[in-house]
């Protein structure tokens, strides 16, 4: 910290207490608003405390949070790591994160989409992680195509290492912007918005998956030197050792998370022997895939922003006769608009119990009708507990998948659980 | 329905490039208000390196980022499959970046006019700020009048030639610009409602199957009617 100028310094330690008055007033994880306090006394301050550390970066559209969790599990290899683990991903979360952890020469910052190109300018960071790039809450976030191009430029006018997932072609044409690569086959289940080539517009020729190739220009995917291998869970290094993954986190985005994860640290110079055992025993990431027990039931929530989350929760599901909550709203950290329901597939929810709930459950009641999924309407989760329980004592689980705020909300009724 | 079989035709033009938000619904609707009707039905993916048949009943276009637009444009264009069905009576619905280009010009995202697949007598460019929101209209009283509500995200302002008329009012939001949303010719339907505009306006979707089938018998409520009376409720 003593290398940073006095009004830098006074910025850190006033956001510092913005910060923990957040907390303590129980309005929210205090990493947002300690951030922005310290930006207004000091606009240069994320430069600043970047300045003497070396910073790896993530974005994706889905799974940030929770890489950033991974990757800075396995860093801690090498000391302390400043990261912002509660999912503050505008520069106001990054500052709070490394004002709170000044000794920390290692970060891991996970970044949204729209900021990394200044945050990437303004920390100098040494890696960029790229996992995917899908639609995303459209009313307010950029159009993806044009995401990536500002990505790829970024990444041309910095020395940074890109670690990036090369079966996602919008997010390997960026990467391939990079001056240095590594590239991970990481898979990739959503595919509705990489149809087109991203640099010629051609209809891409995509099989065999996750090969990806445009017949009009040539663009192609480039070579992976680790890859995820789902059906084995496993994941294999460039010396072609195979390393079984046996995660906690469930499902293919996971795996796919762990493979990057570990790509990452081999960057860094820790082995896959040395990191995997880090990601492995990580169960739960700020409140994702965390279960509460009440009533005797156990209620597991997952998260999804977006169809290509709807569709990674839809394949983690419990089997059919464990009864789903969905829950939509559709406030500002959601995206006002609900179109994109009509991009997910529901109809692998027939033959299970299922409810609605959220601001928007008519909306959601619609769309299961048009795919002749039957449900129910719900208040609260905890109806669904007592009714479930009282119609079908031997039910002993429950899954919800709940969009953001309605996520926090449930989160909420039981104590904001990590 | 198309002369040589039984089956409604349901046409979704281009889904690698034109669907942005949710466009699927709209073919979903149609598909389902038809056959709990008895109408059965068919629905076609034509994708842009494929040709776009010239023989089915309805049309459907969706939104699109910039460049996938001006790539469906061209191709359209090139095929000139969806002109020839229209000129059959087949019925179109095309919204937003399909709004856009099934018209004589739109604009590219430096406002330079381009041509469209000139199918409906409109002209859109870019106005200066993005219309962003829930939006509300009332549909012409030719096509049976009645409030539509939808979801509008695009940046476009739209002028009508003569032989376009304007599908509806707007009460609420912007539309084409302010006063009026979207436009029709012959069968030919464009609007801003983008995405699933028949899963929130049931009556939308009628109105097409009825262009092609003729008079529909009535159907018991569903959540579609719900969500219509909500999001209406919302919006006013």
């Amino acid at each position: 910290m003593s290398e940073l100028p006095l009004r830098a310094q006074l910025a850190a330690v006033v956001g510092k207490g913005a910060a923990s008055l957040s907390r303590a007033t129980g309005r929210g994880d205090g990493s947002v608003i300690g951030g922005k306090v310290a930006l207004k006394v000091e606009p240069d301050l994320l430069a600043q405390l970047s300045r003497g550390r070396r910073i790896a970066l993530v974005s994706a559209t889905n799974g940030k949070t929770t890489t950033t969790r991974l990757i800075a599990s396995a860093l801690q290899e090498l000391g302390p790591v400043a990261t912002n683990e509660h999912g503050a991903n505008m520069p106001t979360g990054h500052i709070t994160a490394l004002a709170n952890q000044p000794d920390a020469r290692e970060a891991v910052l996970e970044v949204d989409e729209k900021y990394l190109p200044r945050v990437l300018e303004a920390t100098n960071a040494a890696v960029v992680v790229l996992m995917n790039l899908s639609r995303d809450q459209m009313d307010r976030a950029s159009e993806i195509n044009l995401l990536a191009k500002k990505w790829r430029d970024a990444l041309g006018r910095t020395q940074a290492h890109v670690v990036a997932n090369a079966d996602d072609p919008l997010v390997a044409w960026a990467g391939l912007g990079a001056n240095y690569a590594t590239w991970v086959s990481a898979g990739q289940r959503w595919k509705e918005d990489s149809w087109c080539c991203p640099e010629c517009g051609g209809h891409l020729k995509r099989d065999p998956d996750p090969h990806w190739e445009c017949p009009e220009c040539g663009m192609r995917r480039p070579d992976a030197t680790w890859s995820v291998d789902n059906e084995n869970d496993s994941v294999v290094d460039p010396g072609e050792q195979r390393w079984p993954l046996r995660m906690s986190l469930p499902g293919d985005a996971n795996r796919a998370n762990a493979a990057i994860a570990m790509a990452t640290a081999a960057a860094y110079g820790i082995p896959a022997a040395q990191s995997l055992p880090r990601l492995q025993e990580i169960r739960s990431v700020a409140g994702r895939y965390t279960s509460v027990v009440t009533d005797g039931v156990e209620v597991r929530l997952l998260l999804a922003k977006n169809p290509a989350g709807w569709l990674e929760s839809f394949s983690v599901l419990d089997p059919p006769r464990v009864p789903v909550i969905l829950s939509v709203n559709a406030q500002i950290p959601d995206g006002k608009d609900t179109s994109w329901l009509w991009d997910v597939d529901y109809s692998v929810l027939r033959g299970r119990r299922v409810f609605v709930m959220g601001e928007r459950r008519t909306d959601l009641a619609l769309r299961l009708e048009t795919d002749e999924v039957p449900f129910e309407v719900a208040d609260r989760v905890s109806d669904v507990v007592a009714k479930v329980k009282a119609e079908s004592p031997d039910i002993t689980k429950l899954d919800v998948i709940a969009n953001y705020t309605a996520f926090q909300q449930i989160r909420a009724d039981y104590g904001r659980v990590e | 329905m198309s002369d040589t079989s039984s089956v409604l035709r349901i046409v979704w033009i281009y889904p690698d490039l034109l669907s942005t938000y949710g466009d699927q619904g709209n073919a979903l609707i149609l598909r389902r208000r038809a056959e709990q009707r008895g109408i059965r039905t068919e629905i076609l993916h034509v994708h842009s390196s494929d040709p776009v048949p010239a023989e089915g009943d309805v049309y459907l276009l969706g939104g699109g980022e910039d460049r996938p637009q001006i790539l469906a444009a061209n191709r359209l264009r090139a095929d000139g499959g969806l002109k020839r069905a229209a000129e059959r009576g087949a019925a179109v619905l095309a919204v937003c970046a399909g709004y856009q280009i099934v018209g004589q010009s739109y604009g590219d995202d430096d406002d330079n006019p381009l041509p469209g697949v000139g199918i409906l007598d409109i002209h859109s460019g870019r106005g200066e700020t993005r219309a962003v929101g829930e939006i509300v209209a009332d549909v012409a009283p030719e096509l049976g009048g009645g409030r539509i509500t939808g979801f509008e995200n695009h940046q476009g302002r739209t002028t009508l030639g003569p032989t376009a008329t304007p599908l509806s009012r707007t009460v609420a939001g912007i539309g084409n610009d302010g006063s009026t949303e979207g436009a029709y010719q012959g069968q030919v339907l464009g609007t801003y409602l983008h995405g699933p505009a028949l899963p929130r306006n049931p009556q939308l979707a009628d109105l097409l199957l009825r262009m092609r089938v003729g008079e529909l018998p009535p159907l018991p409520p569903s959540w579609g009617e719900a969500l219509h009376e909500e999001r209406l409720a919302a919006a006013l």
